[in-house]
């Protein structure tokens, strides 16, 4: 393989490692966008009356973390208090709150350990970014080591395998 | 093989991955660090479905009960259930201290988290009676203020509305009494030095 080539290949994996690092930045600018404008009345719609609010609303549940559970999100436990956390995230939307400030109630009260995926921020970009870079430097080290292992045996001398003239 | 550079390799791997088990090993995967003690206590208002036997801490049956309204004192905020099997292990120091902190101005209020107040009541003639007066939590919003995930949870609010400390299981007589001494003398502290003690403006992104 030639300089060259190995060059582009290693560009094209830096393009790929940014592109996935930045991924949940832009994910995250996504939710954090106010999709409603505030409203009068802070009673929710009943669940199933409001699909649009319904899914906003599922979408913040799924990614808050059930305090009485294990691993499992408000939106998929039974829990009481699951349940009354879904609750009051409909409530916080139907009073006008953005995602983002639904989000930054829970952690507000619970931390970051609230949320079931960290958010791509300070020391918890390491959590997103050390696994690609566990791959890539791992392919890099497999690929020197793959090039090591095929690359032709050089010898000097008599070891050419010519035929000795007598 | 060149065996210094396997070491090296090895080591280099070995040694920081070891380091972060380990320091893994010292952390209690149940127990969720709280953001809140250091910053202000959310506010609530709730009503009194128990009214306490001590006569200092007493109040009525349906009386609204207002954080901000203990400006300067301190203020035990205990969470508890009568379903919490160790909510029974404090029960009788929170009601002792209760007592012996009264006229210093402490205030505690057991919040009834997930249950009823029927249940509550008999709970706390079950008990051989309360001190302090047990408020009502309806849809454990205040709970969730407070960022509770179990019970028996307690708040140590300060004078100035500052969550001083939150401890998670049953309260310990002898911790909770040198809390409440270090902020009392705090407080005479900075009474005698004119300090102003004001209440911390209730936190903006509370659930009420």
């Amino acid at each position: 393989m030639s300089v060259a080539r190995q060059k582009r290949l290693i560009a094209a994996a830096l393009l790929c490692l940014t592109a996935v690092v930045n991924a949940p930045q832009r994910v995250a600018a996504q939710v954090s966008a106010p999709t409603a404008a505030p409203t009068a009345t802070a009673a929710a719609p009943a669940p199933g009356v409001d699909p649009a609010f319904d899914d906003r609303a599922k979408a913040i549940s799924s990614r808050l973390r059930c305090p009485v559970c294990q691993g499992e999100s408000i939106q998929d436990s039974p829990a009481e208090l699951a349940t009354q956390m879904k609750s009051l995230v409909r409530e916080q939307l139907a009073s006008g709150k953005s995602e983002t400030q639904v989000f930054d109630y829970f952690i507000g009260k619970y931390g970051q350990w609230i949320l079931l995926e960290p958010r791509a921020e300070g020391i918890n970009l390491l959590v997103y970014g050390l696994p690609i870079l566990f791959i890539v430097g791992g392919g890099a080290l497999l690929w020197g080591a793959v090039a090591r292992w095929t690359r032709p045996v050089v010898t000097t001398g008599n070891d050419t395998g010519a035929p000795i003239d007598d | 093989m060149n065996w210094k550079r396997a070491i090296v390799t090895v080591a280099g791997v070995g040694i920081p991955v070891i380091a972060l088990l380990s320091y893994g090993m010292t952390r209690d995967p149940r127990s969720i660090p709280s953001p809140l003690p250091g910053r202000a206590a959310p506010v609530f208002t709730r009503a009194v479905f128990a009214p306490g036997e001590d006569p200092t801490l007493r109040r009525a049956v349906g009386d609204s009960i207002r954080l901000a309204d203990h400006n300067g004192q301190v203020v035990v905020v205990n969470f508890w259930a009568s379903w919490c099997l160790a909510c029974r292990d404090e029960h009788e120091t929170l009601s002792m201290i209760a007592r012996r902190y009264a006229d210093q101005g402490v205030r505690f209020y057991g919040l009834l988290y997930n249950d009823e107040p029927r249940n509550g009541i008999k709970w706390i003639a079950q008990m051989g009676g309360q001190a302090y007066p047990a408020l009502e939590d309806p849809s454990a919003r205040t709970a969730i203020d407070y960022g509770l995930y179990g019970v028996p949870e307690t708040f140590v609010v300060d004078q100035r509305g500052i969550v001083a400390h939150k401890y998670l299981g049953p309260v310990r007589p002898g911790e909770l009494s040198q809390l409440l001494d270090s902020l009392l003398l705090a407080g005479a502290r900075s009474t005698t030095t004119d300090a102003p003690v004001t209440r911390a403006l209730p936190s903006p992104d509370s659930a009420r």
